[in-house]
């Protein structure tokens, strides 16, 4: 039996986090699939009972929750390249952008690739106010980590691969090579890196998943649009 | 060898009282910097640019921001009356119950200041469901931390300070004794607790604030 088990979804950028880290540590884990839209194991619902979500890391029967507490859980108990720096300020400042990460920038920018008309152009706005802020943080710095990718890279993934098949499909421009130079030299760097190169979902297959989505908003919001006699 | 200690606070902020909790547990000297949110000084948006709010704690010119990232550092530099569970798994399972205490049970809770009639009552049932999910986490301890406060007492002390609060304004129970006994316990010990209690803001200034939220509140709903 398996020590450690992941629950995630193929195409789950959360998910995905701690594929890299547990890859990063080199460590054995089972993979477990999750059907998240449709249909969640019994398991997955037992080890999560409170938000019901994946990732979900099973060590030695303890299950582990949220993404972002499961890096740091990972961390310390794994030997291996540092997921976070050793310095507390160096690691203050990694957990304080990795909320801004997650509770800023991931809000917005899913927004502003989901929502349309006035709430759209508000998050597309914020969205990006805070890829500018990011922007300023890489000065002279190949990742948010420095020399090697960091928690805070690897919490950026959507950033890097998830929005920008995103940004496309739903037609909007955010985050473009002239606005944010900086950035993309980091995606560039980034989606280079064998760990994460690796460890990403097919695109094709994510593109499929994402334009069927786009199509169900489309339907959803003609169907509920008044009728013009 | 004197250390440069500062916390820029307001009187109110249950996030900057969470800091001051800390320190204080932690027996550490500091300069307070009371901020007047309407009209922010300039240090504070020079030390917390991005986000602009209180608490910050400024450590030999190094600003940290955003309270339970203050929290983990106080406890990473002053390794005295430790906060966090030393060992992993304790420690995510309190990281856990910290951020769902930031996220969704503080929310329910809003929800419940700000609504009325029908509304409020579904707000108070999910308020009460999360506070439910908390209240098993204590168990048998006196804290959530064990026989000390810790760093998740301290991550759910705005409970123990606002709730009884909200309870006042809107003349209804959300931690009934007999339906939530550990935690109404627990609000009670911490409340207490001779660090925490001397750290209280003024009850009557609260009650004014929280009633002050909630009018606002219902006539923007009201006015939609």
């Amino acid at each position: 039996m398996a020590e450690v088990k992941l629950f995630g979804s193929w195409g789950s950028p959360f998910s995905r986090r701690i594929e890299v880290a547990l890859k990063l540590k080199g460590v054995e884990y089972e993979f477990i699939e999750e059907d998240i839209y449709n249909k969640k194991s019994p398991l997955l619902l037992k080890y999560n009972p409170v938000h019901k979500k994946v990732p979900v890391l099973l060590h030695n029967g303890k299950p582990i929750c949220e993404s972002v507490v499961i890096l740091e859980y990972i961390d310390e108990t794994w030997e291996g390249p540092s997921i976070l720096p050793k310095d507390p300020y160096e690691r203050a400042m990694v957990r304080f952008w990795v909320k801004f990460l997650d509770e800023k920038c991931f809000p917005a920018m899913w927004q502003a690739c989901w929502s349309i008309g006035e709430e759209q152009e508000k998050a597309k706005e914020e969205a990006t106010e805070f890829l500018k802020i990011l922007e300023g943080t890489l000065s002279g710095k190949k990742f948010f980590g420095g020399d090697s990718i960091g928690m805070v890279d690897i919490v950026a993934n959507f950033i890097a691969y998830w929005f920008m098949i995103l940004q496309e499909l739903a037609g909007i421009v955010v985050l473009t090579k002239e606005k944010f130079p900086k950035l993309n030299e980091w995606m560039n760097e980034y989606l280079n890196c064998s760990i994460i190169k690796e460890n990403l979902p097919l695109k094709d297959k994510l593109t499929a998943v994402f334009q069927a989505r786009f199509q169900a908003v489309a339907v959803a919001a003609a169907a509920a649009a008044p009728s013009v006699k | 060898m004197a250390e440069e200690l500062k916390l820029f606070r307001t009187w109110s902020s249950p996030y900057s009282l969470r800091v001051v909790h800390a320190l204080k547990i932690k027996g550490l000297e500091y300069e307070t910097i009371f901020e007047d949110l309407s009209s922010k000084s300039a240090s504070l948006l020079q030390y917390n640019p991005v986000n602009k709010k209180v608490p910050v704690l400024v450590h030999n010119g190094k600003a940290i921001c955003e309270s339970l990232v203050i929290l983990e550092y106080i406890d990473e530099t002053w390794k005295q009356c430790p906060l966090l569970p030393r060992d992993p798994y304790e420690k995510a399972k309190a990281r856990f119950w910290a951020k769902f205490g930031d996220e969704k049970l503080s929310s329910s809770i809003w929800n419940v200041l700000i609504s009325q009639g029908k509304e409020q009552e579904e707000a108070i049932a999910a308020a009460v469901q999360n506070l439910k999910l908390i209240e098993e986490q204590l168990q048998e301890k006196k804290f959530f931390g064990g026989e000390k406060i810790g760093y998740l007492d301290i991550a759910f002390g705005w409970t123990a300070n606002l709730i009884s609060i909200l309870e006042e304004i809107i003349d209804l129970k959300l931690v009934d004794e007999e339906k939530l006994p550990l935690l109404s316990a627990w609000m009670q010990n911490f409340s207490d607790d001779p660090v925490i209690k001397q750290c209280w803001p003024p009850r009557d200034k609260l009650v004014v604030k929280f009633q002050a939220m909630r009018e606002s509140n219902l006539k923007t709903v009201l006015s939609q």
